[in-house]
C-alpha cells in the first residue's frame, strides 16, 4: 500500500514536472506599434523572460527591449536562432534586439544554453 | 553590348568600368571619367526626351525650393546623400545595390561606387527617407556604415517634446534615425559619421530647446555591472565563511559516532536544526530566489536542483526532529541529515566563489583593450593647440603627439618622425618607425619624437574600437561543437528531476532497509551531481580566453565557428604577391661589367630613373637611397614604352632596359645574356645598363620574399598542413619563389578572378582549405575558402570576407592563428569531456546503480564537492589558454 502510494506519487510528480517545465504555455503579450512603424515591447529578464510569449505581426520591424534585471550568468546572452541573433545583455541595462519577421510561425528564443525559453509568435 | 552615353563607345555590360542608374535605367561606361561626367549632367548626355509629367513637376519644384542639396547639375531640388556602404566585395555588388536603390519610389538617381564604397543617392525627401534607402541597401545584403549613440537629454517632459527632438534630428543631414525615449530621457541617434559628428548632433538637440547631458563613456556604463558583481562577490565571500563555520560544526555534531571527543550537546537534533536553519535559508537564499524566479517562468535550472535537493534533506530532518515517534512507529529510526544540506550549500557556494573569480579573468582581454582607450587629444584648432576629449576629434583634425603620449585616434603622419610602440594592437614588440605618410593607430604609444598627424578614423571607426567590437562579438559567439551540449541543457533539469524521482521510488520499493533513508539520500545525490553548470561553461570560457589571447597577438578571430573550422583545415593556400613576398620589387643583384663599380652603376641607373615612375625604376631609386648614393637630375629623359629608358647623366648617355632596347641602340650584350637568363629563371627581372653606348652591367629586380616566410611555411608544414602557393606569375618565376619559400605545390598563371575557382577545386577534392591573402584583392577567394585569413590589415580590421584578420603583415601570425585554434578547440574538447563525465557518469552512480554490484553509493556531500569541482576545473582549464605559447612567436 505504502509502495503503491510512493510509486503513484512519483509518477504524478514526474508528469507534472515535465509538463510544467517543458510543455506548458506562458504569459502572452502582443508587441505594441510605436512611432517609426516599429513594433516594440519591453521584456524583463530575470530567471526567465517576462513576458515569455510575444506576439508580433509579419513584415513589420520588431524591436524587443530586453532589460536584464540580474547578474546571473544564465541570462547573459539572448539568442534568436531564426534571425541569427546572439547578443550579450549587460546587466541592469536595456538592450534592443531588432529584426523583421517575414514568415508566419512560432519561433523560440532563449539564453545561450537553451535553459531559459521564450517564444515569438509571428501572425 | 551597351553604348557609353558620354563618349559613344561600345561597352560590354559585364566589363563596364562603371555603371550608373538614372530614372530606373542602368547606363554603362567605358571609364570612371565618363561616369562622373554623366552623373553631373545626365540629361545632357541623353537624347532629350519629351519631359514626363513627373519631370515637369520637378522643374516647378526646383524653382520653389531652396537648394538644400550638395548635388550638382540638374538635381537641385533633390536631396543628395552619400551613404558609406559596407561589405561590397566586387563591382557586381555595386550594381545590385544600385538596382535596389533605383527601384525605390522617390529615388531620382542612385550611383554606387565600388572603389570608394559609397552610394550617392539623389532623392525626393517627401517620398523617400534616408531610412528607406538604408533599408534597401541592407535588403540587398550589404550594410551602411552608420554609427549609433544614446544621448542623454534633459527637459523632455512630454510626448510632444519627444516628437520635436526627433523631428529636429531627422531633418538634419547625416542623421538616419532618431528615437527619443521619455522614460530613459535619452535619444538614440543613428548617423553617418562622415556627414555629421556628435558635436553637431548635440547642437541640433540644443537648438530644439533641450539640454544635452554629458555623454557617458561606454566603459562607465559597463561599470554598473561590475560594481554590482563586486558587491555580490563580497557578500558571497562573507556568506561562505560564516556558512563554513556553521557547516563544520554541524558536520562534527553529526559525526559523534566516529568522533567520540565531540561534546554531546552538538549532536542534539534541536541544536543541529538551529545551526542548519541559517545555512539553509540565509546562506542558501540565492538558490531559493533563483529557483523561484525560474519557476515563475516555467524554467528549471541548477538553482532548482540545489534548492529542491537540499530542501528534501532539510525538511526530512526537521520532521525527524519534531516527530521522532511517527518515524519510530513506522519502523524507521529517526535520523537527521542537516549536515548533508548544510555541507552541500556551502560547497556549492565555494564552487561559485572560485568560478566567479576565474570567470572574471576570462574577460580580462576585453578589459585590457577597453582600458587602452585614450581620453584626450591635442588638436590644432583656430591656429592653436587645444586639448579636447577624444570623442570630439573629427576626421581631418590635425593632432599633435609628444614623446611618451598615447596616440588618440587613427591617422596619417603629416609632419615629424618618431618611433611608436604598437605592441598593444599588433602584438609586435619592436617599435615601428613613423614618418610623414605613415599610418598611425590610436591607443599606441609614441616613444621618441613629436609629430603631427591627420585624423582619418575616429570614434567607432578606429582600429581599437573595431577590435573591441570584433573581440566582443567573437566572445559572445559559440562553437558548433557546443550545440549538442546546448540541446541537452535545455531538457536537462526536468529530466534530472525525473530520474531523481524514479530513483527515489525504486529505492523505496525495492531497496534494502531503511528504504526511506536510502531513497532520500540517493534522490538528493542525483539532484546535486547533475547541475549542468560545467556543461554551460565548457565552450564559452574557452572561446573567450582564446579570442582574447588572439587579440593580444594582433590576431582577430570572428567567432567560435571560425576557431573550430580553423583547427580542421589541412591545406593552406598563400597568395604570392604581398603575402609571401613583400609586394614591392627590390634590387637583388648588381653585376658590373668592366671598370665601373656596383655603386657607380647604381648611381647612373638611379639618376636616370629619377624621372621615371615605373615600379622597377622605383626599386633602383630605393636601393640607391639605401646605399646613400647622391643622385643627379637626368637630362633628355625618355621612356621607351615597354623596353626601358634613356637619359643623360653628367653628360654621359645612359641606356637602361631589356635586351631588345640594347639591340635597337646597337649595344652588344655578349656573355651577359647568359647571366640575364639565369637571373630570369630565378624569378628576377634583369635590366641591362649601357653607358655611352657600351654595356656596363646588369641590375636584377625582383619581388622578394618576406624574411620570415620560409620559416612560417616550415612551421605550417610541421603542423601537418599542405602548403600551396597561388599566383598569377608565369611558371618559371612562380617556381623560383616557391622554392625559396619551401613550397612544393604551386598553382601559377591564375587570373585574379580565377583564384576562387582554384579554391573551389581544392575543396571539391575534399580538402579543408584556408586561404591567406589581403582583404581587398583576394576577398572573393578568402570568402570561398573554409577559413579566410586576411593579412596586414593595419587599421582596417573589419575585413568582411575573412574569418581571421591579422593586423600585422607577418606570416608568423598565420602560424599563431592556426596554433591558437588548435589549442582552443583542444581545451573545449577537454572541457566538454569533463563536463559530460561529471554529469552523465555521475547521475547513474548517484542513483545507486553500482550498489547492487559493488555496494557503492555516492554520498550527497561528495556529489556536491564533485559538482563544485567540475565547474572550477572547466574554467581553470580554459584559463590555461592565457599562458600558452603560440607557435611562431616567442612569448612576450
Amino acid at each position: 500500500m505504502e509502495k503503491l502510494f510512493v510509486t503513484l506519487g512519483g509518477l504524478i510528480l514526474i508528469f507534472l514536472v515535465n509538463w510544467y517545465f517543458l510543455f506548458s504555455k506562458g504569459k502572452i503579450k502582443r508587441a505594441a506599434m510605436g512611432n517609426n512603424q516599429v513594433q516594440e515591447i519591453t521584456v524583463k529578464v530575470k530567471g526567465g523572460y517576462d513576458p515569455d510569449v510575444i506576439v508580433v505581426k509579419k513584415g513589420i520591424p520588431v524591436r524587443l527591449n530586453f532589460y536584464r534585471d540580474e547578474t546571473a550568468d544564465c541570462s547573459e546572452i539572448i539568442v534568436f536562432e531564426e534571425w541569427d541573433i546572439r547578443k550579450p545583455l549587460p546587466a541592469f541595462k536595456t538592450t534592443p534586439v531588432e529584426f523583421t519577421p517575414q514568415k508566419e510561425g512560432e519561433y523560440a528564443f532563449g539564453c545561450a544554453m537553451g535553459m531559459l525559453k521564450g517564444k515569438l509568435i509571428v501572425s | 553590348m551597351a553604348v557609353d552615353p558620354v563618349c559613344g563607345m561600345e561597352v560590354k555590360e559585364d566589363e563596364a568600368a562603371a555603371t550608373s542608374v538614372y530614372k530606373g535605367k542602368t547606363y554603362y561606361f567605358c571609364a570612371p571619367g565618363c561616369k562622373k561626367k554623366f552623373d553631373e549632367h545626365p540629361e545632357a548626355y541623353l537624347k532629350a526626351p519629351e519631359p514626363s509629367e513627373e519631370e515637369k513637376k520637378e522643374t516647378v519644384h526646383a524653382g520653389e525650393a531652396p537648394d538644400r542639396s550638395a548635388g550638382k547639375g540638374t538635381e537641385t531640388a533633390k536631396d543628395r546623400i552619400d551613404l558609406p556602404v559596407v561589405g561590397m566585395s566586387c563591382a557586381s555588388c555595386a550594381s545590385t545595390i544600385q538596382r535596389g536603390l533605383g527601384g525605390l519610389a522617390g529615388v531620382e538617381k542612385a550611383s554606387v561606387n565600388f572603389a570608394n564604397s559609397k552610394a550617392t543617392v539623389f532623392y525626393e525627401p517627401k517620398l523617400v527617407k534616408p531610412e528607406d534607402l538604408i533599408r534597401s541597401i541592407r535588403q540587398s545584403g550589404y550594410d551602411v556604415g552608420t554609427a549609433s549613440i544614446a544621448i542623454p537629454v534633459q527637459g523632455m517632459e512630454c510626448a510632444s517634446c519627444v516628437q520635436s527632438v526627433e523631428k529636429a534630428l531627422l531633418g538634419t543631414r547625416g542623421v538616419t534615425k532618431a528615437a527619443a525615449n521619455l522614460a530613459t530621457e535619452k535619444v538614440r541617434v543613428e548617423y553617418i559619421p562622415s556627414e555629421i559628428n556628435i558635436r553637431e548632433i548635440k547642437k541640433v538637440i540644443e537648438g530644439a530647446g533641450y539640454k544635452v547631458l554629458e555623454i557617458p563613456h561606454d566603459e562607465e556604463m559597463r561599470d554598473v555591472e561590475r560594481i554590482v558583481r563586486e558587491k555580490e562577490y563580497k557578500a558571497l565571500k562573507r556568506k561562505f565563511f560564516i556558512g563554513l563555520i556553521l557547516a563544520l560544526t554541524i558536520f562534527l555534531g553529526s559525526s559523534t559516532h566516529w568522533l567520540p571527543f565531540i561534546p554531546g550537546i552538538l549532536s542534539n537534533f534541536y541544536v543541529l536544526w538551529a545551526l542548519a536553519t541559517p545555512v539553509q535559508f540565509w546562506i542558501g537564499r540565492q538558490f531559493y530566489k533563483g529557483a523561484w524566479g525560474a519557476f515563475k517562468h516555467r524554467n528549471a535550472d541548477m538553482n532548482t536542483l540545489i534548492a529542491v535537493g537540499t530542501s528534501a534533506a532539510y525538511f526530512y530532518s526537521v520532521a525527524a526532529t519534531v516527530f521522532p515517534s511517527f518515524f519510530a512507529s513506522a519502523g524507521v529510526e529517526p535520523k537527521v541529515y542537516f549536515d548533508t544540506s548544510a555541507v552541500i550549500i556551502v560547497l556549492i557556494l565555494f564552487g561559485r566563489l572560485l568560478e566567479a573569480k576565474a570567470k572574471g579573468q576570462t574577460s580580462e582581454a576585453i578589459r585590457k583593450l577597453v582600458g587602452l582607450q585614450p581620453k584626450t587629444a591635442r588638436v590644432i584648432r583656430e591656429g592653436g593647440e587645444l586639448d579636447i576629449p577624444v570623442e570630439e576629434v573629427v576626421v581631418g583634425d590635425l593632432v599633435v603627439v609628444r614623446p611618451g603620449e598615447k596616440i588618440p585616434v587613427d591617422g596619417m603622419v603629416k609632419e615629424g618622425k618618431s618611433s611608436v610602440d604598437e605592441s598593444m594592437i599588433t602584438g609586435e614588440s619592436i617599435p615601428a618607425r613613423k614618418k610623414s605618410g605613415d599610418e598611425v593607430i590610436g591607443a599606441t604609444i609614441n616613444k621618441t619624437g613629436s609629430f603631427r598627424f591627420e585624423a582619418t578614423k575616429v570614434g567607432k571607426d578606429t582600429a581599437l574600437a573595431q577590435i573591441i567590437k570584433l573581440v566582443q562579438d567573437a566572445q559572445g559567439s559559440k562553437a558548433p561543437i557546443q550545440r549538442l551540449a546546448d540541446i541537452i541543457a535545455g531538457y536537462f533539469v526536468p529530466i534530472v528531476i525525473s530520474i531523481a524521482l524514479v530513483s527515489f521510488v525504486v529505492w523505496f520499493n525495492f531497496g534494502p532497509q531503511p528504504a526511506l533513508t536510502f531513497a532520500l539520500l540517493n534522490f538528493v545525490a542525483v539532484m546535486i551531481i547533475a547541475c549542468p553548470c560545467a556543461l554551460g561553461l565548457a565552450t564559452p570560457t574557452a572561446v573567450m580566453v582564446g579570442t582574447g589571447k588572439g587579440a593580444e597577438y594582433g590576431i582577430l578571430i570572428k567567432g567560435g565557428e571560425s576557431l573550430e573550422i580553423a583547427h580542421k583545415i589541412d591545406t593552406i593556400v598563400f597568395d604570392k604577391t604581398g603575402t609571401l613576398t613583400k609586394g614591392e620589387p627590390e634590387v637583388t643583384d648588381i653585376l658590373p661589367l668592366g671598370s665601373l663599380s656596383a655603386d657607380a652603376i647604381l648611381r647612373f641607373a638611379g639618376s636616370a630613373e629619377k624621372a621615371s615612375e615605373h615600379p622597377l625604376g622605383e626599386a633602383i631609386l630605393k636601393k640607391a637611397e639605401e646605399r646613400k648614393i647622391d643622385l643627379i637630375d637626368p637630362v633628355d629623359f625618355n621612356a621607351v614604352e615597354g623596353h626601358g629608358i634613356e637619359a643623360h647623366v653628367e653628360g654621359r648617355s645612359i641606356l637602361l632596359g631589356n635586351k631588345r632596347l640594347m639591340g635597337d641602340r646597337g649595344v652588344e650584350v655578349g656573355d651577359m645574356e647568359d647571366k640575364a637568363v639565369r637571373l630570369a629563371t630565378e624569378g628576377k627581372t634583369p635590366i641591362y645598363i649601357a653607358v655611352d653606348g657600351k654595356l656596363s652591367g646588369l641590375v636584377a629586380v625582383a619581388d622578394t620574399l618576406k624574411e620570415n616566410s620560409p620559416q612560417a611555411v616550415q612551421k605550417l608544414k610541421n603542423l601537418g598542413l599542405q602548403v600551396i602557393m597561388l599566383t598569377g606569375d608565369n611558371k618559371k618565376t612562380a617556381a623560383a619563389i616557391a622554392e625559396k619559400a619551401g613550397i612544393e605545390r604551386v598553382i601559377s598563371e591564375v587570373l585574379p578572378e580565377d583564384k576562387v575557382l582554384e579554391i573551389k577545386r581544392l575543396q571539391s577534392g575534399g580538402k579543408k582549405v584556408a586561404m591567406v591573402g589581403d582583404g581587398i584583392n583576394d576577398a572573393p577567394a578568402l570568402a570561398q575558402a573554409d577559413i579566410g585569413i586576411a593579412i596586414g590589415s593595419g587599421t582596417d580590421v573589419a575585413v568582411e570576407a575573412s574569418d581571421i584578420t591579422l593586423i600585422r603583415d607577418d606570416l608568423d601570425g598565420v602560424v599563431s592563428a592556426i596554433d591558437l585554434s588548435k589549442k582552443t578547440i583542444k581545451t573545449i574538447k577537454q572541457n566538454l569531456f569533463w563536463a559530460f563525465f561529471y554529469n552523465t557518469a555521475g547521475i547513474p552512480v548517484a542513483a545507486g546503480i553500482l550498489y547492487p554490484f559493488f555496494g557503492i553509493l555516492l554520498n550527497p556531500m561528495l556529489a556536491s564537492a564533485a559538482m563544485a569541482f567540475s565547474s572550477v576545473s572547466v574554467v581553470s582549464n580554459s584559463l590555461r589558454l592565457r599562458r600558452i605559447k603560440l607557435g611562431g612567436r616567442e612569448e612576450r
